[in-house]
């Protein structure tokens, strides 16, 4: 509630001032646990267009739609001086055949250690932590999860070379996060199998013109449940028509999920900045 | 199959781009007339913008103007020698944030547009600048 207070002060000052003290489209998007990032990595850059005198809000909310399964997340984050950002997701995860859904609350903290994603020479690098807790624990419980909340950390690092590739610009993210979340922690946390573990997460686009990125990104996953668990991979495209929107479209191929073999489908994406 | 979808990507982007590659920045900026026209439309982009018309006010625009191409003209590796004062020294006292820094940056892609420079050749103007952002915002 709180956070909803500071949300709605920002995007009602930000009408007078919104931040526009980046690059179009370099900020990148919103991912599904509520950082910035590409749809499902978190990326280093922090969300939104503020530079370090300025604050940005934005609102998303993003559906993936795949054979059994469908994950809808509405959120919402706040960049301070692009120093630090405070994100917060709302997921709801629908299971299609059982009629059921689990809902599921990420909060986050990420904060620039080093660098800007265009200017500096180094890669810009970010700390971040993910709080997760779930509001429905029935089936993470009967699965055999630890616990039905828990929290990821991790470390991003973020480029993007000017004119890399015949002169279009190249980002790229890598993400290495300490977890112990099954399927994002829709399926609780831990298991028989093991207890945290580093997984690699990489992002990389291309930037077609300023209004337009294609890319594809790639997230390692644990297997603490033994239900084979599989990696996610997607490949996308986002349209950032100016400093206030961003819409983002995605193939997804999410391996097996809970024993339902092959989720494959869409994702669709729509942040307003402010 | 991430490999192969980024690699065909990058094809596409790299095989419809290759005309050119072989003509210096200079070149491709349309040479000296090209360079006057981008800081003459510059020059006009951040008159029309209060925010940063402000660190402008007490400005001589001739020279402005002419230590500008001429800075251009060096860095994109046209036969030009800059001789205006260092980024450091002009710079200095101006205290520059990091907001109106890239707010510039948005008006000089804007004039870019209006002259049309392929966004290809702005992207490889800017990649020559970016480095001096550092010497140049905060003093
Ligand atoms: C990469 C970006 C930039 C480059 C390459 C650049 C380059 C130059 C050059 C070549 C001059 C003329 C030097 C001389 O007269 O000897 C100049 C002057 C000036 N620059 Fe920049 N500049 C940049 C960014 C900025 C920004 C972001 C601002 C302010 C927002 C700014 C404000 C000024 C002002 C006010 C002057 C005139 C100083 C005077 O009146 O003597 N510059 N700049």
């Amino acid at each position: 509630m709180r956070i909803l207070i500071i949300f709605s002060l920002m995007w009602a000052g930000s009408i007078a001032h919104a931040a526009d003290g980046k690059l179009i489209a370099t900020p990148g998007v919103s991912q599904i646990e509520g950082s910035a990032g590409g749809g499902i990595v978190p990326w280093a850059q922090l969300a939104g267009y503020a530079s370090r005198d300025e604050i940005a809000g934005n609102v998303f909310c993003s559906r993936g739609d795949v054979s059994d399964y469908r994950l809808d997340v509405c959120g919402a984050q706040a960049n301070f001086y692009d120093r630090v950002e405070f994100s917060v997701a709302k997921q709801r995860f629908r299971i299609n055949a059982a009629d059921l859904t689990i809902r599921q609350d990420v909060f986050g903290i990420k904060t620039r250690v080093y660098g800007d994603l265009v200017y500096s020479r180094f890669p810009q690098v970010s700390l971040g932590v993910m709080h997760k807790r779930l509001r429905d624990d029935e089936i993470a419980n009967a699965l055999g999860a630890k616990r039905s909340h828990g929290t990821d950390f991790y470390v991003a690092a973020s480029k993007l070379h000017l004119g890399a590739f015949a002169g279009y610009n190249w980002l790229w993210n890598l993400t290495a996060r300490h977890t112990s979340a099954n399927e994002l922690g829709i399926l609780g946390h831990g298991g028989s199998d093991q207890g945290r573990r580093l997984q690699l997460e990489a992002s990389t686009a291309v930037l077609l013109g300023r209004h337009v990125a294609v890319g594809v990104e790639y997230r390692q996953k644990p297997d603490n449940l033994g239900l084979g668990e599989d990696d996610w991979k997607d490949i996308f495209v986002a349209w950032i028509p100016n400093k206030h929107l961003n819409v983002t479209a995605a193939w997804l191929d999410l391996g097996d999920i809970a024993g339902a073999k092959n989720q494959r489908g869409w994702y669709l994406s729509v942040t307003g900045n402010f | 199959m991430n490999k192969l979808l980024f690699t065909t990507v990058l094809l596409v982007v790299s095989a419809c781009s290759h005309h050119n590659s072989n003509a210096s920045l200079y070149q491709q900026l349309g040479e000296q007339e090209g360079i006057e026209a981008i800081v003459e439309a510059f020059i006009n982009q951040i008159g029309n913008d209060e925010r940063i018309f402000a660190y402008f006010a007490d400005t001589h625009v001739s020279r402005f103007r002419d230590k500008l191409i001429l800075h251009f003209c060096d860095i994109s590796d046209g036969p030009c020698v800059y001789d205006g004062d260092n980024m450091v020294d002009i710079h200095t006292g101006m205290n520059i944030t990091e907001g109106d820094f890239n707010h510039t940056v948005d008006l000089l892609i804007a004039a870019m547009n209006e002259v049309g420079v392929s966004h290809r050749v702005q992207n490889r103007l800017l990649a020559r600048l970016a480095p001096l952002r550092d010497e140049m915002i905060y003093i």
